[in-house]
């Protein structure tokens, strides 16, 4: 009846989890308690469950990559601690069984549930307004992929209550992840909440594609988007191109654990080796997508504080697009120690190093835009700043890395884990916050404060250099990664270092939490009643803050780049005296009920209660056909009520 | 665009965006987004299976187990299904519903029987001990075989629904849309096709 599924899957013997499950869980039915009590619900329904408003789905997208961000920092500074303390003869306090666990949840949900929400987030809530749209291509199926991410990620943190997770590393390589060798539940959370997220995500890519490619105003050429669009079209399209490969991997996979197959297996023709070909395919590519959005989000940011507009707008494109393209040639760099042999290796060496040099450009382009500048030195820029230095230096060492014999020396070793942190925290990581401090009074009408958004970014900065700094250092002195236990006690000064940095990140994530609050508590104060808080140069800040759910009363006619700035030295258009009719989206469930689904047939296939996963199939498939049955998906707003609705919004502007 | 173009300062006015797309060409253009992903997906799958078409493990080969003139048939009934597809296409055009229906009959008849053909073979090579758990080989060959017949299956599904929604709502524009969708799928299926029958049949059973 419950398959695999037994008492025995919940850790009551295993302190840590059953403790930190036991708050969660009475964490979140304290939440749920309290949105009961003070009747929020129909709220929660109608404004943001059921919502396919594009920032609407973006607000959430970032509040979900935030909190989990929370959670894989948990799992990092457990890691830390171990590592710092379990040197010689002392054992720490994570058994090896746990702490497998743990470095494994930790790369998975940094990069799916942290990076990814937090850049198709900025993606869905600005990309739109940027454009001068009023939605995405696909609003509904915008609200689906949310939904499927957000219940792949509760996916994932129930195997921290129900069974356990997979302690193979985020990368899940076979043969260790095949069934012969973990037998247990682990490695099927890690690859059924993967293809949710993954299906997710790539509708998202999708959905963006088509809005740039698609809907963008009149006028608006090519040319005369965005720089942020442009990142966005260029991770979208490499979204598109990547993901599949993932979710043809993860099928093959699961064949081998669920039938019997024999794609990655040691025996029976089985080749370990073509998974990790495959897992790279998809996984060079990603850190593009991933970088991408933030490098757009620097140029928005660092146009915007000097007064300039970005230098070499072109080149920025041309190099974006480059890298694109070069992403997809570069994906044996991460095991150059296969044994290709040196002419394979030398070709993979010269194409990583060859993708290293559009990425230049771009940090010229951005020096040459803050040169002669007036530059505001708010938290944004901070963080812009902090990232040319830090991701310089992270470029620098993958140079190194992508030369094959200084790989074969540091392969595997903390060396490399420092490398990536590095590109990651300070490329995407400090774009995210950027973006967050940049766009937070688009999305909710006041600034955030600044001088805890200054501490925030002072303490992440600190805390990267010394928290990863030193594994730079023991990574050349051979300390491989992924140690339990480290037995050379001559390591263990740098590790405490680097402890003393997950402590100092630690500062700057409350510093973010008390920015929010403050913000929230004094938001009367900080108020954007102009749409416009920093003088932006782009169409998001042409419209009030936050904007209409239709973004704009009348499509802006684009004619040039840096639309925004161009009205208005123009002088902004004033109202026009008779609007059209407009059709806005109808708030669908259609994406809330397919995720629940979608993570019950999660659930089901992963403890085998094969006739919940039938249950649930059919369940989707309800609710597809009775969404691809549905006509009336659209509201007309009238012209007369959008003026109304226009003159009201302009009279609370005058007012106030 | 080439190099020149983008040296010039002034944009021509052709590269200039008329407004957002209408709702028909914005679904058909995700549509086909959405279908050149499922190609990218069917891609891993033929990689895998051309690194491990001749990783028999000492079971059957390729030439052991294909029977061509069989595949033919099978191959046969998909290309013609595609043809019938794009006349009931044409049909829902011209609003012609007699013709609509008769035209995606024989599509699912087709693709029924291409789907039986596929089943019988795969029963037979299971019945044979070559089952899918047998050699890395037959994990790909099925794995990639099986996840086409699997899109025609819900091909199938969806054509009925299509025809369905003509029934109960007639050639509606929104109508019209799905069932361009519909058969943009189809005839993706079709390439996918094309791409099996040469790389796994027609060179597995030299």
């Amino acid at each position: 009846m419950l398959g695999r599924l037994t008492w025995d899957a919940i850790p009551f013997n295993e302190p840590i989890p059953l403790v930190t499950s036991i708050v969660i869980i009475l964490g979140a039915l304290g939440v749920l308690a309290i949105i009961t009590l003070k009747g929020w619900w129909p709220y929660l329904w109608r404004e943001w469950l059921t919502s396919v408003d594009h920032k609407r789905i973006g607000v959430m997208y970032v509040f979900l990559g935030l909190v989990m961000l929370l959670r894989g920092f948990a799992d990092a500074i457990m890691m830390r601690s171990q590592q710092a303390l379990a040197v010689g003869g002392a054992q720490g306090y994570l058994p090896p069984e746990h702490y497998d666990q743990i470095f494994s949840a930790h790369g998975t949900i940094m990069i799916f549930f942290v990076a990814m929400p937090l850049i198709v987030g900025m993606m869905n809530f600005i990309v739109p307004l940027q454009l001068g749209a009023r939605d995405v291509a696909f609003p509904v199926l915008n609200s689906v992929s949310f939904w499927l991410t957000a219940s792949a990620a509760l996916l994932i943190n129930l195997s921290l209550f129900v069974g356990n997770f997979a302690r193979t590393g985020w990368m899940n390589y076979p043969p260790l992840s095949e069934l012969a060798f973990s037998p247990d539940v682990g490695v099927d959370y890690y690859l059924w909440s993967l293809q949710i997220s993954g299906i997710g995500t790539l509708m998202a890519g999708v959905n963006m594609v088509a809005t740039i490619l698609k809907l963008r105003a009149p006028g608006m050429g090519y040319f005369r988007m965005p720089v942020f669009c442009w990142t966005s079209l260029a991770a979208s399209m490499l979204i598109i191109a990547a993901f599949p490969i993932l979710t043809a991997t993860f099928v093959m996979q699961l064949l081998d654990r669920y039938v019997g197959m024999h794609f990655f297996t040691n025996d029976a023709g089985g080749s370990a080796m073509m998974y990790v070909n495959l897992f790279w395919l998809w996984g060079h590519p990603e850190v593009y997508i991933l970088v991408l959005p933030a490098f757009g989000v620097y140029s928005e940011v660092i146009a915007t504080f000097s007064g300039k507009p970005l230098f070499g707008y072109r080149s920025m494109v041309l190099a974006t697009l480059a890298i694109c393209v070069l992403s997809f040639m570069v994906w044996l760099h991460h095991f150059f120690t296969m044994g290709a042999g040196a002419d394979v290796n030398a070709f993979f060496g010269i194409m990583s190093t060859i993708i290293a040099v559009p990425t230049g450009v771009k940090i010229f382009n951005w020096l040459f835009t803050m040169f002669q500048g007036s530059v505001r030195f708010n938290t944004a820029v901070l963080f812009s700043i902090g990232f040319m230095v830090t991701f310089v230096i992270g470029g620098l060492t993958g140079v190194l890395l992508a030369v094959p014999p200084v790989d074969f020396i540091v392969h595997n070793t903390v060396f490399q884990v420092a490398h990536f942190h590095n590109v990651i925290i300070g490329g995407v990581l400090f774009g995210m916050f950027a973006a967050y401090n940049y766009w937070f009074p688009k999305a909710f009408g006041f600034t955030l404060h600044d001088g805890w958004g200054k501490a925030s970014f002072w303490c992440w900065l600190v805390g990267f250099y010394l928290a990863f700094m030193p594994l730079y250092l023991l990574g050349m002195l051979g300390m491989p990664r992924r140690m339990q236990h480290i037995p050379d006690p001559n390591w263990q000064p740098l590790l405490l270092v680097a402890e003393l940095g997950a402590i100092v990140i630690l500062c700057g994530i409350l510093c973010v939490i008390v920015q929010l609050f403050v913000s929230i508590r004094t938001r009367d104060q900080r108020r954007d009643l102009t749409g416009d808080p920093w003088d932006g140069r782009t169409l998001e800040w042409a419209t009030t803050s936050p904007p209409p759910a239709y973004n704009f009363a009348v499509l802006p006619e684009i004619e040039g780049l840096d639309a925004f700035c161009a009205m208005k030295r123009a002088g902004r258009p004033a109202a026009p005296s008779a609007y059209e009719a407009i059709e806005v989206p109808r708030n669908s469930p259609t994406g809330f009920m397919m995720a629940f689904f979608a993570s019950v047939i999660g659930f089901a296939a992963i403890w085998h209660i094969w006739w919940l996963v039938i249950l649930g199939l059919l369940a989707v498939a309800v609710i597809a056909a009775v969404f691809g049955w549905s006509e009336d998906r659209e509201h007309e707003i009238h012209a007369e009520e959008l003026a109304r609705m226009e003159s009201a919004r302009a009279g609370a502007e005058r007012i106030a | 665009m080439t190099v020149t173009a983008i040296d010039a300062a002034p944009l021509p006015p052709e590269a200039l965006n008329p407004g957002p797309a209408p709702t028909r060409t914005v679904v058909a253009y995700g549509f086909w987004i959405f279908l050149l992903s499922d190609i990218i997906m069917f891609s891993g799958l033929f990689a895998a299976y051309a690194v491990l078409w001749q990783h028999t493990a000492g079971g059957p080969t390729g030439r052991e187990l294909f029977d061509l003139p069989n595949v033919f048939i099978e191959t046969a009934c998909l290309l013609l299904s595609s043809y019938t597809c794009g006349l009931a296409a044409l049909s829902a055009e011209h609003r012609q519903a007699g013709r609509f229906y008769l035209l995606e009959a024989m599509t699912f008849v087709l693709g029924a029987a291409f789907l039986f053909i596929e089943f019988s073979e795969f029963a037979g090579m299971v019945a044979k001990g070559a089952g899918p758990s047998r050699s890395a080989f037959l994990s790909a060959f099925f794995t990639l075989v099986g996840m086409h017949g699997a899109h025609v299956t819900s091909g199938l599904l969806l054509l009925l629904y299509m025809v369905a929604q003509v029934a109960a709502k007639g050639f509606r524009p929104h109508v019209l849309r799905r069932l361009l969708c519909f058969s943009l799928f189809w005839h993706a299926l079709d390439i996918i096709w094309v791409g099996v029958f040469t790389l796994v049949y027609l060179i597995g059973a030299r």
